[in-house]
């Protein structure tokens, strides 16, 4: 029997058996929308988190120099953090024998912070604000843009005059239906005079890119974010992705010689780049695409029993049409074919009607814990491709079992 | 003894025992069935069922033959045996040339499509199916592509008076309609014999006639015809009526000696 035949003669029999074939599929096709549900909002991660984190957290091609870890998988211990704390500080100097060690064409800045209170003439208050204290080349580093007025410049760096760049939060939150730009905004009672307006940047992790106001680090607001006690971050920026190596190498032999390490003692201070972010968001993603697979493979397995258990029954009950077809002159391989065909297409069918729910699910998911989800046409293909296989293996068993049936006793059943 | 079975005018008892008994097998030609020393035995849990002793029949192209018998007789085991659905125990049985006694069950399912055309008691037509496409499922079976199939499909109903109710499923139909139905179905493949197993078993006595008259005028068509029945007024219907009584035939005679034993 061709094969065309089988899998019309199978759809014919889900659609006149709507509410049973239904409930034989259930198995699969929730198997698979949790696969495609899994491994859309393991994609839609993973591109956030190269995209969000890589980019707009760190900055390309960007190592930062802090005393410890920003990013961290696992527990983090008592007694690492107090072991974190005792480490030296990064300071000023550090910063600035940094910038002398680095290569020609490498970028640099000092990008230090902390939350603050901040207030202004036009709103009674607002939330805190993510103070930065920065040379105006972590502007470049991070490829920060305004959308209105201007950043600031070296000069105003040097002279480290009171002028501020905030964010689009910032400026809904304490510069209400004004224009902020040449206003004031207060931080811990000193007035900064808003000269620019960042484009927004978002959120990344539920932090807020965009409730922030920088200042120059030569102005007052190193005060506030305490840049004399320990700096946030030394960012240096490498020309080209082959030489981020080489520039991670400088800044720690820099930093090993002014702390006076010992070859045999570790480093008391962290070069991290976005690959070590990222290093930690792929153990994260290890755990995810492991449980993403074996849960819906649970699903898979017990859809195929069921299958299986459906087409037995379907075997026995359609026993006299077996005998009838045979009769007619079916072979064996054209009963085998009939009832693989049915348990393929049931199954294939299945999995089709989970890819939709799963792509469902995904965009419910995302939506209601402001995930992000990201289809992954692989992934389309691999559940199909289960779909088929659990149809193939569940309904082997069922179909050899019609295919060797006596016809005269096939015939003589009721 | 070299007797071309060709020259045998009529099969009669007499006639088939010098066919059977003294001639070799007599595969094809004009003999369509040549059954030669057919035993079967089934295993029913450790006891033996002596179904048929040895059973000799020849049926030549164009017959209608009844196979009549009570129940227990071994008429339906004789009717598996000779529609291929089964295999001897021991003895040949040969269906147009090929020795079904010696084939494997895919073998069997090509002789049964090509060979023969099955009309059952209770029809067998598949439930779901309409009556056009039970009637073309030998047909997918014998890999004919969907046009064709369907064109013969409704020349064979039509042949049963059925071609404008083709689009109905069996219980949309009438008994009578039914076995047409399942006729056309064993018709469309012009089988070398048409098979009926008790084909009015189910039907009243007007729609038991009408049956009749249909497979009378496929018999004045030239169709090989053999029927088993166990009632003698369905029976004398046919040309030649064979009588199987403990799995032995015990008579084989022309309709006309069979009526007037009948009437006696």
């Amino acid at each position: 029997m061709p094969l065309f035949e089988a899998v019309r003669l199978a759809l014919a029999q889900i659609r006149v058996q709507k509410l049973k074939s239904f409930f034989t599929l259930l198995g699969v096709t929730i198997g698979v929308m949790f696969l495609i549900a899994v491994v859309s909002i393991v994609q839609g991660m993973s591109n956030y988190v190269t995209n969000a984190v890589a980019g707009k957290f760190l900055g390309v091609n960007t190592a930062t120099l802090r005393s410890f870890p920003n990013f961290q998988t696992g527990n983090v211990t008592e007694a690492m953090w107090r072991m974190w704390m005792r480490r030296p500080p990064i300071t000023i100097a550090d910063a600035y024998a940094v910038r002398d060690a680095l290569p020609p064409g490498a970028g640099w800045a000092i990008d230090d912070m902390r939350w603050v209170n901040a207030e202004s003439k036009y709103t009674n208050g607002g939330p805190q604000l993510l103070a930065h204290a920065a040379t105006p080349q972590l502007f470049t580093i991070k490829n920060l843009k305004v959308t209105e007025g201007r950043i600031y410049n070296e000069e105003e760096e040097q002279l480290g005059l009171p002028v501020a760049v905030i964010g689009v939060e910032t400026q809904q939150y304490y510069f209400p239906n004004v224009d902020p730009i040449g206003r004031d905004i207060k931080i811990g009672g000193l007035p900064f005079r808003v000269i620019g307006v960042l484009d927004k940047q978002g959120t990344v992790f539920g932090q807020p890119l965009d409730r922030v106001v920088y200042a120059p680090f030569h102005s007052a607001m190193q005060r506030f974010t305490g840049a004399r006690v320990n700096l946030a971050g030394v960012l240096v920026q490498a020309p080209s992705p082959a030489a981020m190596d080489d520039i991670q190498e400088t800044v720690t032999e820099v930093m090993r010689q002014r702390h006076k390490l010992h070859p045999s003692q570790e480093n008391d201070f962290v070069v991290e780049t976005s690959a070590s972010a990222l290093s930690a968001w792929d153990k994260i993603r290890g755990y995810l695409v492991a449980a993403g697979i074996f849960l819906p493979a649970i699903g898979l397995v017990v859809g195929g029993i069921v299958i299986m258990t459906i087409m037995l029954v379907a075997v026995a009950e359609r026993t006299r049409e077996i005998g009838i077809r045979k009769s007619l002159g079916a072979r064996r391989r054209d009963v085998m074919a009939q009832f693989l065909a049915e348990a393929t297409t049931l199954s294939i069918v299945g999995a089709a009607i989970g890819i939709g729910l799963g792509f469902g699910l995904s965009q419910i998911l995302s939506s209601a814990f402001n995930l992000p989800s990201g289809v992954a046409p692989w992934s389309i293909v691999v559940a199909l491709a289960l779909g088929g296989g659990v149809g193939i293996v569940s309904g082997i068993y069922p179909a050899s079992r019609a295919s060797r049936l006596d016809p005269i006793v096939a015939l003589r059943s009721e | 003894m070299t007797a071309d079975v060709r020259d045998i005018p009529l099969s009669t008892t007499g006639e088939l025992q010098a066919v059977v008994g003294n001639v070799g097998a007599v595969p094809g030609q004009d003999w369509v069935i040549v059954t030669r020393g057919i035993t079967r035995d089934y295993d029913m849990g450790g006891e033996v069922v002596r179904a048929l002793r040895g059973v000799d029949l020849a049926v030549r192209r164009n017959e209608y033959v009844a196979i009549m018998g009570p129940s227990g007789s071994g008429k339906s085991t004789l009717m598996n045996l000779v529609g291929c659905l089964d295999t001897p125990t021991s003895g040949e049985n040969w269906l147009n040339g090929s020795l079904g006694s010696d084939m494997k069950d895919d073998a069997l399912a090509r002789v049964r499509n090509r060979e023969i055309g099955f009309v059952f008691q209770t029809f067998n037509l598949l439930p779901r199916a309409t009556a056009l496409h039970n009637v073309e499922l030998p047909l997918v079976y014998a890999g004919v592509g969907s046009a064709e199939r369907k064109k013969r499909a409704v020349e064979a109903l039509e042949r049963v008076q059925l071609k404008d109710r083709m689009d109905h499923r069996p219980n949309e139909l009438s008994g009578g309609q039914r076995q047409r139905v399942a006729i056309a179905r064993a018709l469309v493949k012009q089988p070398a014999i048409l098979l009926a197993d008790e084909p009015t078993g189910n039907l009243d006595s007007a729609t038991s006639e009408e049956i009749m008259r249909v497979f009378e005028e496929l018999a004045a068509a030239g169709q090989t015809v053999i029927m088993v029945t166990h009632e003698s007024e369905i029976a004398a219907h046919a040309r030649r009526v064979v009588v199987l009584r403990d799995g032995r035939i015990s008579s084989d005679e022309r309709r006309e000696h069979f009526v007037k034993r009948l009437e006696k």
